[in-house]
């Protein structure tokens, strides 16, 4: 990586920071400081701007960079991924995204709370999605701060540092400002450039082979050094059963987690009607499986054009292929089209993470606000509308400055993993107690709580015994060794663990369903009487 | 800005006191603005949310809301069950039987890249297919309901109950 470079996506970079630190001043010029407002922008979004603000918010730096790497490594087993982030909207589609804009106002407890005690229900909620919100948080900061390292080239310490709390001031800032108007415009503008990137070096792959996938494939699987396997399952998660199991277990936590996403779940409160967030997630459905096809491309194309052996010199997990490509198509190293190319890639990249950080933020600022301050604070009175918003303020803050803190100690853990770590604590507590009170007339107080910490606890113990922890090189501690779980992700054990939770402390409950407020929660969801 | 106060009116309504303000003879009293001290606070808030409650109940009891639900159930239960069978599936083969998924089809593209490419186009179609049921199927019947259930919670607000202050202060008190 020349100087030139760097310097050409600095000022790119530069140059988005400038305009979302714009639209954050110009859209707090006349805010209300409402709950309304800051949580869910009014909830005046078109479906479109949703939908791409979704789009935004799902497709993280982690698909752009470490898919199309994967599959320009392992080939076939990369594309295991794209498959699963995609197929996860199904279940968000049919399940979730109606039902919850029309039972809800700003966060994923409100859906429970609304037919269940509040208080227990909401502190349980608020935790888990705080818990999740924050593993995801670490991911992407992570992921910033090694974005860094490969730009300026090697291993710089101190620029890694600096991003990561550079990244983490900003998200600060639009969240606290801004709030999601100013989110959700940043995940627009990021969408496109996103979009519109992936688009050209997608048509400029496709060029470099007259427009022949049968050809692409077939020089990727020759340059890979794998041959025939390259285009096969079996490369990177091949191996025992345990590599088996790991890999069915992130398959389940891919698609079930997406739907217990907090950050995704507010979105769908940005838009009036039930009908508006069924729009919106067409839209998103749409935008993300072409971003994600289109990682497939580039991904081979990578393989084809670089070698896998070049995309693995620059770095072992593979996250600078598309940079590399990028600096091949635009005509190699040293040319002006090349370097423009790759410095558009990286801008773009850092502009992900940023937009990406900003949505976790404001929901689990509004998760500490909403439903935690509101909880605990007092039995006796609502904390009122006007001062939660300073709290969730504040809170975002606070969540940014854990966030910096846990960035930096995990800054060598492995991206992918800890996204899909985020993804199966989403899946095991916030799924099954969603899902259950949306559709379960029989479902408790008891219950609900049951079912979030029996999904949470599970998920998070199970991470801490097993190899990504310690007991292996590779883990967080190599010196230790408490290794008592195989796997890696926890998804295959600690989801069904959360429907079981959810399923025994309904059963053995003392008190028993409210059938009316059941009746409530029915007749809004599907027919949005009532709705926010 | 007038969504949240629509919210606040509607929960407001949902808890007024539709039939025992018949019973207890408010609506003759209207506009005299004293009946609301005739009842406790404490019962009237128990009142209420038997009366609101009633109104979701009677709501989901009728035909029409049954027919909402069974279309969306029709459509969303056996799809959900499809999608994720063939995603199952499809991660399943993809570990445990690479044999089969190494089968080529056409050129380099083997039965795996077919497998994958077809998960892209089983999702847009259901998706395709969920809008349509949706939009043909649904919609207008769900806005009908939505319109009855709020009217018939307009209606009960329509009596004259107590002054809006109280029913405000109380309504926050059990939410």
């Amino acid at each position: 990586m020349n100087h030139g470079h760097q310097t050409l996506a600095l000022l790119l970079f530069s140059a988005f920071v400038a305009t979302t630190l714009a639209i954050t001043t110009w859209v707090s010029r006349n805010r209300h400081g409402s709950a309304e407002e800051f949580y869910v922008g009014g909830r005046l979004f078109s479906p479109m701007e949703n939908g791409f603000a979704i789009a935004g918010d799902y497709m993280s730096a982690a698909s752009f960079l470490g898919i199309s790497g994967l599959i320009a490594l392992f080939g076939y087993d990369g594309m295991l991924y794209s498959v699963g982030f995609l197929v996860a909207w199904l279940v968000v589609l049919f399940l979730v995204a109606e039902l919850v804009r029309n039972c809800g106002r700003f966060t994923l407890a409100d859906v429970v709370a609304s037919r269940m005690r509040e208080r227990p229900v909401r502190i349980a909620s608020g935790t888990s999605s705080v818990t999740v919100s924050v593993l995801y948080l670490v991911a992407q900061m992570v992921g910033a701060g090694s974005l860094v390292g490969l730009l300026l080239g090697g291993s710089s310490g101190a620029a890694q540092t600096w991003t990561v709390i550079g990244v983490g001031a900003l998200m600060v800032i639009y969240v606290t400002m801004g709030g999601m108007r100013a989110t959700t415009w940043i995940q627009i503008v990021k969408a496109v450039l996103l979009m519109a990137g992936a688009l050209a070096l997608t048509v400029l792959v496709l060029l470099r082979f007259h427009g022949d996938f049968n050809q692409l494939l077939t020089t990727a699987a020759q340059r890979s050094g794998h041959g025939k396997d390259f285009l096969a399952p079996g490369l990177k998660y091949g191996g025992g059963w345990v590599a088996r199991l790991d890999f069915i277990s992130l398959g389940l936590a891919l698609v079930l987690g997406t739907a217990g996403l907090p950050h995704i779940l507010s979105r769908f409160y940005t838009v009036p009607t039930a009908r508006a967030a069924r729009r919106s997630v067409i839209w998103a459905i749409g935008l993300i499986g072409s971003f994600y096809l289109m990682t497939i491309v580039l991904g081979f194309g990578a393989a084809a054009l670089l070698g896998s052996d070049r995309v693995r010199a620059s770095n072992a997990a593979g996250n600078t292929a598309v940079p590399l490509l990028a600096l091949d198509l635009g005509g190699g190293n040293g040319s002006t089209g090349g370097t423009v190319l790759f410095a558009v890639v990286a801008a773009i990249a850092f502009a992900t993470i940023l937009a990406v950080v900003a949505g976790i933020t404001l929901a689990s600022s509004a998760s500490v606000a909403h439903d935690l301050y509101a909880s605990l604070r007092s039995r006796s009175r609502r904390a009122r509308p006007y001062s939660e918003v300073a709290v969730a303020r504040v809170a975002a803050g606070g969540i940014g400055v854990v966030a910096i803190a846990l960035g930096l100690l995990a800054r060598d853990l492995n991206v992918a993993f800890l996204v899909g770590l985020a993804f199966a604590v989403a899946a095991s507590a916030n799924l099954p107690v969603l899902l259950y009170s949306l559709f379960w007339r029989s479902f408790t107080t008891r219950g609900a709580v049951w079912s979030v910490y029996g999904g949470l606890l599970p998920a998070v113990l199970l991470v801490l015994f097993s190899p990504v922890v310690s007991g292996s090189p590779e883990s967080l501690f190599p010196g230790a060794d408490f290794q008592y779980f195989p796997l890696q992700n926890p998804g295959l054990v600690s989801i069904p663990l959360g429907f079981l939770a959810g399923w025994l402390g309904t059963v053995i409950s003392s008190e028993p369903p409210d059938r009316a407020k059941h009746a409530e929660t029915e007749v809004r969801s599907l027919t949005g009487a009532g709705a926010a | 800005m007038d969504k949240h106060e629509g919210r606040e009116a509607a929960a407001m309504r949902f808890d007024d006191p539709w039939y025992d303000a018949l019973a207890s003879g408010w609506g003759e009293l209207d506009g005299t603005g004293t009946p609301a001290h005739l009842v406790p606070p404490a019962r009237d808030a128990a009142d209420r949310k038997i009366s609101a409650a009633d109104i979701y109940l009677e709501v989901q009891r009728s035909p029409a809301f049954q027919e909402v639900r069974s279309r969306y159930r029709r459509f969303v239960v056996p799809a959900t069950l499809g999608f994720l069978t063939w995603y199952v599936a499809y991660v399943v083969a993809a570990t445990a039987a690479p044999g089969l998924m190494s089968r080529p089809v056409a050129g380099a593209v083997n039965v795996a890249m077919v497998a994958g490419l077809g998960q892209f186009l089983s999702t847009f179609l259901l998706t395709w297919a969920y809008a349509r049921h949706a939009r043909l199927r649904r919609d207008r019947a769900a806005l009908e309901l939505r319109w009855d259930t709020q009217e018939l919670t307009r209606l009960s607000a329509s009596v004259p109950g107590p002054p809006s202050g109280l029913a405000a202060g109380s309504g926050e008190a059990h939410r």
